[in-house]
């Protein structure tokens, strides 16, 4: 009986190098994680530089890092070369005349960058107009809170680690819903697979993202 | 989230805006959705930019006009996202008479969504508005009933083709709502679509 269970622990069978190839990856994780953070941190600051002191050597650093993101999203959606390049400027200089806007409680740099993209990439590809919602004003107590930036700071890290622990059936199907300007229907054209798969594996997706911000 | 992601049809869209302009919880939605985005641009590959693409940027900055935020007056009617495209509140909107008292104007959309404003007197029952796909209804002053649910301020009325019903606007101050309809063909793909949480029913 005792051996029986003893077999039957996975702590103690098997290659103890396991175990501490798992440790190492959970500890790799976590050094990622920091490092993650700190990055985020930082583009917050250069964010409230350009914003505060129309600093262009913080927007120059910001442009080197996002503008390549910018045009590669750009491109997903199906923009040629040129106007992936003409837009990704178009959205980066956005990112300064709306600077006033940014606000770090409500979004980390990179959401508000993909939103201003998401919108700039439907005025050149699309020739349509893209309804926004108002504005939120700011009142003159309402000073956005340090502590609730660093929440949701830490909210998108942990959102950036759960869609990279996502499946990559699941990941791959979330990434063309955002980035490939494709219906439901459409991705259900281009993979083959049914239009119930496609909408359970999505919301199957979005579930698990939820619930790894719980 | 196909909102967020961009991917909404314009009628849809201005229905979308106007309704998270009126609703906290549902822009706390949307800004889950967009963070989505985000963390995915975070994880992006990239795509080299030309040689000149920062200098062309500053160029781009400088000669931008200064930035005007766009931020709801508290006393408005229709909220910034209908607006733009009436040109105004109200008070501006060219109104044309459809009968028993009853105006609409039409917001002019690229695609094939079709966007009215409509204006029911109180107690008055909604026009003969046969719609073959799918209608969203956002009201923005006053109320309608429906048969038992009643839809004031804020609220969204999701109708397919297979809703019979007969809205009647609740008697007092005129019911101003807007309602967006589409081609029958882009119903199938757009119910799980505008279905996602962000409108909150």
């Amino acid at each position: 009986m005792m051996s029986a269970i003893a077999i039957e622990d996975p702590g103690l069978k098997g290659d103890p190098s396991e175990a501490l190839r798992r440790m190492d990856s959970i500890k790799k994780t976590r050094v990622e994680m920091e490092n993650r953070a700190a990055a985020n941190e930082d583009w917050i600051a250069l964010m409230e530089r350009v914003r505060d002191h129309k600093d262009r050597a913080a927007f120059a650093a910001l442009f080197e890092h996002f503008a390549p993101r910018v045009k590669a999203f750009l491109m997903k959606s199906g923009a040629a070369e040129s106007l992936a390049e003409e837009c990704t400027q178009d959205v980066m200089a956005t990112l300064w005349t709306k600077s006033q806007m940014f606000d770090p409680t409500r979004a980390s740099v990179s959401t508000w960058i993909f939103t201003i993209a998401r919108n700039k990439k439907i005025d050149a590809l699309r020739k349509l107009r893209r309804p926004e919602p108002e504005d939120l004003t700011w009142g003159p107590e309402a000073e956005p809170d340090q502590a609730d930036a660093l929440v949701l700071r830490q909210e998108s890290d942990r959102l950036t680690q759960a869609i990279k622990e996502l499946p990559d059936k699941q990941r791959e199907l979330i990434q063309q819903a955002y980035f490939g300007d494709l219906s439901h229907s459409e991705i259900a054209e281009i993979t083959g697979l049914p239009l119930g798969t496609i909408k359970s594996r999505i919301r199957l997706a979005l579930e698990r993202l939820r619930h790894a911000m719980g | 989230m196909s909102y967020a992601s961009g991917n909404l049809a314009e009628g849809f869209a201005i229905v979308v805006a106007s309704h998270v302009s009126m609703c906290d919880d549902c822009r706390a939605r949307l800004e889950g959705f967009e963070a989505v985005g985000g963390a995915l641009v975070d994880q992006t590959e990239t795509a080299e930019v030309a040689a000149d693409s920062l200098a062309a940027t500053m160029a781009l900055i400088d000669a931008a006009p200064e930035f005007q935020p766009h931020a709801a007056k508290a006393d408005r009617v229709l909220p910034n996202p209908i607006q733009d495209y009436l040109g105004g509140d109200v008070d501006a909107v060219k109104w044309r008479a459809v009968g028993g008292g009853v105006r609409q104007a039409v917001l002019k959309t690229k695609d094939k969504t079709k966007v009215r404003l409509l204006s029911i007197p109180g107690g008055t029952a909604m026009p003969d508005h046969s719609h073959r796909g799918l209608e969203l209804t956002l009201v923005l002053q006053g109320a309608f009933l429906d048969e038992d649910s009643r839809f004031g301020p804020g609220d969204v009325e999701i109708a397919t083709e297979h809703l019979h019903h007969t809205p009647v606007a609740e008697e007092g101050q005129d019911c101003i709502c807007i309602a967006a309809t589409d081609a029958p063909l882009r119903f199938r793909g757009l119910i799980p679509r505008i279905a996602q949480p962000f409108i909150g029913i």
